[in-house]
């Protein structure tokens, strides 16, 4: 648009330049439209109609949905808006469940900030409150649909962010939800608990599920000695809470808020960040000279792990067996630091603070738990439930004494602290590699073309005759996005940094709730000024890590590393593959022929296939001892033929014959067994 | 299962693939999709659905919110008889309402249901079937009954029933 364009807006002349529609135009003309479902991360959807403006000549339109022309008159404030504007917000609350006062949305809530912006005293309409059933189903988030407003801001953070549509509008008009598949919990779904739902529902709908009873329990219990790890990304912006600046790097008072709450030591994630780098960065040294399993895929944010597991199990060996920051640190809590105290690993207590809703997930999954079953993170909170705990301590936050953390593992470099922003795994990946691939460290620190905030950015970083390709890709859309390419072979990377909030932990689920992506930038701002405030800069150079490998770990991928420090992943394709069983008996000796109708498989006649073995399994009178399941393979099928396997076994050159070879064998198996 | 009842659903399974391929596992192609395989089935079954998002890359939700929003579409099995019965202006002007309370009252339905527990009838009100000199009117499977009153829908509804129990004996 050329220079110099303008519209009126309550007949002031407003320049506007790249601005997508009105609303824009009208907040940069210092009016703050009410709305609940303009995102400018979000496709423009018009649905709660509060952003209402009056256009001379064309009547009243929504100006999220308007595009800007030139020598528009645009009016926001008539009479008839104002009143327009309060009856869609009391048709809203006569059919909200108003239980405000016990709302964790209550302090962050929007539907009470509009309502009380458009001066809405009263509901002038009867209640039309409908009883539905409340979701707790996953580990990290709650979903009450009873103050659902339907605004839809949820479905497309879901579709159109992190490309998963865990949950979707459901029925129509007055029966209208939004609600995961076929009536199911949100536990039952492909939900990756990252929480950008709940940060962008304006009501109590969908939240981060509240904990901190259980930590209030068990501060209190003498037997335990609880621990704390702080994840770094909850330091800039749990002040937030109490009304700092966005970007104001409160670790000090967040350190002396944890040690008056009654943690025995309060301990920085980073810590473990920077172990994560020494692994990791072996790990890929290793593969990259072996040129196997390239790329290599960050393995620290749950929310890609187990998208990755759903939706790419044939990348998981791509995947670093690296454990995240938050579970290192459990495992050495439980095992390093229980001794290093003289405290029997039964009584520690490890509790972590974390930015993201899909932590609390991550350390209840049965790889990080000891032989009895006990998880080495025992709690997780997020950065919103330390704020509350705090509040719920009446503790005068802005005005806590400094402290800071204990030692030895609250001691990090500035590249365990970059961990909280997109892009700052690479960064602290590319100061460690230099050193080690080239013997001299890095002369300047900062690499400033890894950070920024595009969804996806490529970095090609010499370092001597190594040449490091890097992606580094947040939002698990643009994640989906670029391993597609990667399995298509037009992607030639060395090595993806995946975060699924945008711009890394500091935007988790769990945040502090915001709505302008300026709060998410002075975040990532003050973690990169933490990084020059510290004394040392790469993770190699952290004096505590070079003694934990001494004393424990001996090096970089050692067996005690591995046992302590590394995972495995689970293909969860098969979850969702829509199975459909064909035939077979509720018997648990039954043989399972698995069969894939997936697009490619079904190019190749698996549909023939399918009719031809029930038809052979009825002809033998073997319908009871074999069940038949069709399904479409998650990531397609790419071999040569069809996808088929019995009992888990896959069939090779899948044909009719080798199929029934296969099952005979299988079954002839079973028999003597038996 | 019966190799009778493995062989049927084999059969139908092999037709949603046929569907599928028909439209070329297009995503926009949903619709058309559901349409053709409720044609199959008389209903969406929840797993062949499941089968479907997997196969268009569609994620189940979405499926699901498409399954649930056009009255057309049934995630319920339905009846062998499927009753609709008009209840646009002109059908309800001429007291459409008594004749499906009638039919209801035959069938001994529930308020919430709308299927019998037989599966032999399902009762549904439609907006309009653009027959409105007929009014009002009461279509059974493709049969058009005319000008209906509460005591003609309760004879027509007694002769299917009578004879549905010839056919089991």
């Amino acid at each position: 648009m050329e220079q110099g364009t303008f519209l009126y807006v309550n007949g002031k002349k407003v320049y506007f330049d790249s601005e997508r529609n009105v609303l824009e135009i009208l907040r940069k003309a210092n009016i703050d439209m009410p709305t609940f479902c303009y995102h400018s991360e979000l496709s423009v959807y018009g649905a709660c109609r509060l952003c209402v403006v009056e256009v001379e000549g064309r009547g009243i339109v929504s100006s999220c949905s308007t595009k800007p022309e030139p020598g528009l008159r645009i009016n926001t404030s008539t009479s008839e808006l104002r009143e327009i504007r309060k009856i869609s917000l009391e048709l809203l609350l006569a059919s909200h469940h108003q239980e405000c006062t016990s709302c964790i949305k209550s302090s962050s809530c929007k539907l009470q900030e509009i309502a009380r912006k458009l001066g809405v005293t009263e509901v002038r309409f009867s209640r039309t409150e409908k009883k539905l059933p409340v979701d707790s189903s996953t580990h990290g988030l709650l979903r009450n649909p009873n103050k659902c407003i339907l605004c839809g801001d949820c479905v497309r953070a879901c579709s159109e962010i992190q490309g998963i549509g865990a949950i979707d509008f459901a029925y129509r008009g007055h029966d209208l939800q939004v609600m995961p598949s076929f009536g199911q919990l949100l536990g039952e779904v492909q939900c990756v608990e990252c929480g950008q739902c709940a940060r962008v529902c304006p009501t109590g709908a969908l939240t981060p599920k509240v904990t901190v009873d259980q930590i209030w329990s068990v501060l209190e219990n003498k037997e335990k000695v609880v621990l704390v790890q702080v994840a770094p990304a909850v330091r800039v912006a749990l002040g937030e809470v109490f009304n700092l600046d966005p970007g104001t790097d409160c670790t000090e008072q967040m350190v002396s808020a944890l040690k008056l709450l009654g943690f025995k030591k309060v301990f920085d994630t980073s810590f473990a960040a920077d172990l994560t780098i020494i692994e990791e960065t072996n790990e890929f040294i290793q593969r990259k000279q072996r040129n196997k399993n390239l790329p290599l895929l960050t393995s620290c944010c749950p929310g890609w792990v187990k998208f990755a597991e759903l939706y790419f199990p044939d990348l998981l060996g791509h995947l670093s067996t690296c454990r995240s920051p938050q579970q290192m640190f459990g495992a050495i809590a439980k095992r390093v630091i229980s001794k290093q105290l003289g405290i029997p690993r039964e009584r520690i207590v490890m509790v972590s603070v974390m930015p993201c809703t899909a932590k609390r997930g991550e350390a209840s999954r049965p790889e990080f738990a000891d032989e009895l079953g006990i998880p080495d993170v025992d709690f997780v909170i997020t950065t919103q439930e330390l704020a509350l705990m705090i509040q719920q301590a009446g503790l005068d936050f802005k005005n806590l004494p400094p402290e800071s953390f204990d030692l030895p593992f609250g001691f990090k470099t500035g590249a365990g602290v970059l961990f909280g922003a997109s892009g700052g795994v690479s960064e602290a990946v590319i100061r460690f590699a230099a050193e080690k691939l080239t013997g001299q460290p890095l002369e300047q620190n900062d690499i400033t073309e890894v950070r920024g905030e595009n969804g996806i950015r490529h970095v090609t970083f010499a370092l001597g005759e190594h040449v490091l390709r890097l992606a580094i890709v947040h939002g698990l859309r643009n994640a989906r996005r670029l391993l597609n390419e990667v399995k298509k072979g037009k992607l030639a990377v060395d090595f993806i940094e995946v975060m699924a909030c945008p711009g890394g932990c500091i935007g988790g689920g769990g945040q502090p709730v915001y709505n302008d992506i300026s709060v998410r930038k002075a975040r990532a701002k003050a973690l990169y000024r933490a990084d020059k405030n510290l004394q040392l800069h790469r993770s190699q150079d952290n004096p505590y890590i070079g003694m934990l490998y001494e004393s424990v770990l001996r090096e970089p991928g050692s067996h005690e590393a591995h046992t302590l420090l590394h995972t495995k992943y689970i293909n969860r394709a098969s979850l969702f593959e829509g199975e459909v069983i064909l035939s077979g008996s509720e018997d648990t000796n039954v043989v399972e022929v698995k069969l894939c109708l997936g697009p490619q498989c079904l190019s190749k006649g698996s549909d023939e296939l399918l009719n031809k073995i029930v038809n052979y399994i009825a002809e033998e009178g073997l319908t009871s001892r074999v069940m038949v399941v069709a399904h479409s393979n998650a990531e397609g099928c790419s071999q040569e033929s069809i996808y088929a396997t019995v009992d888990g076994e896959v069939v090779e050159r899948c044909s009719f014959e080798t199929l029934r070879e296969a099952l005979l064998h299988r079954l002839s198996e079973v028999k003597e067994i038996e | 299962m019966s190799p009778e009842v493995v062989h049927e659903r084999a059969t139908k399974f092999s037709i949603v693939c046929d569907i599928l391929e028909r439209y070329e596992h297009k995503q926009t192609m949903l619709i058309p999709i559901l349409q053709a395989v409720q044609e199959e089935y008389h209903y969406l079954p929840q797993e062949v659905l499941e089968f479907i998002a997997a196969s268009l890359r569609i994620p189940p939700a979405r499926v699901y919110g498409v399954a649930t929003f056009y009255a057309h579409f049934a995630l319920k099995p339905k009846g062998k008889y499927l009753i609709r019965i008009c209840d646009g202006t002109a059908c309800h002007v001429k007291e459409s309402i008594p004749i499906l309370e009638k039919i209801r009252e035959i069938l001994r339905l529930p308020a919430n249901q709308s299927t019998t527990d037989d599966l032999l009838f399902t009762v549904e009100t439609v907006s309009c079937l653009g027959a409105c000199g007929l009014a009002p009117v009461v279509v059974i499977n493709e049969k058009v009954h005319a000008c209906m009153t509460p005591a003609k829908v309760e004879t027509v509804l007694y002769e299917i029933i009578a004879c549905e129990k010839e056919a089991k004996t």
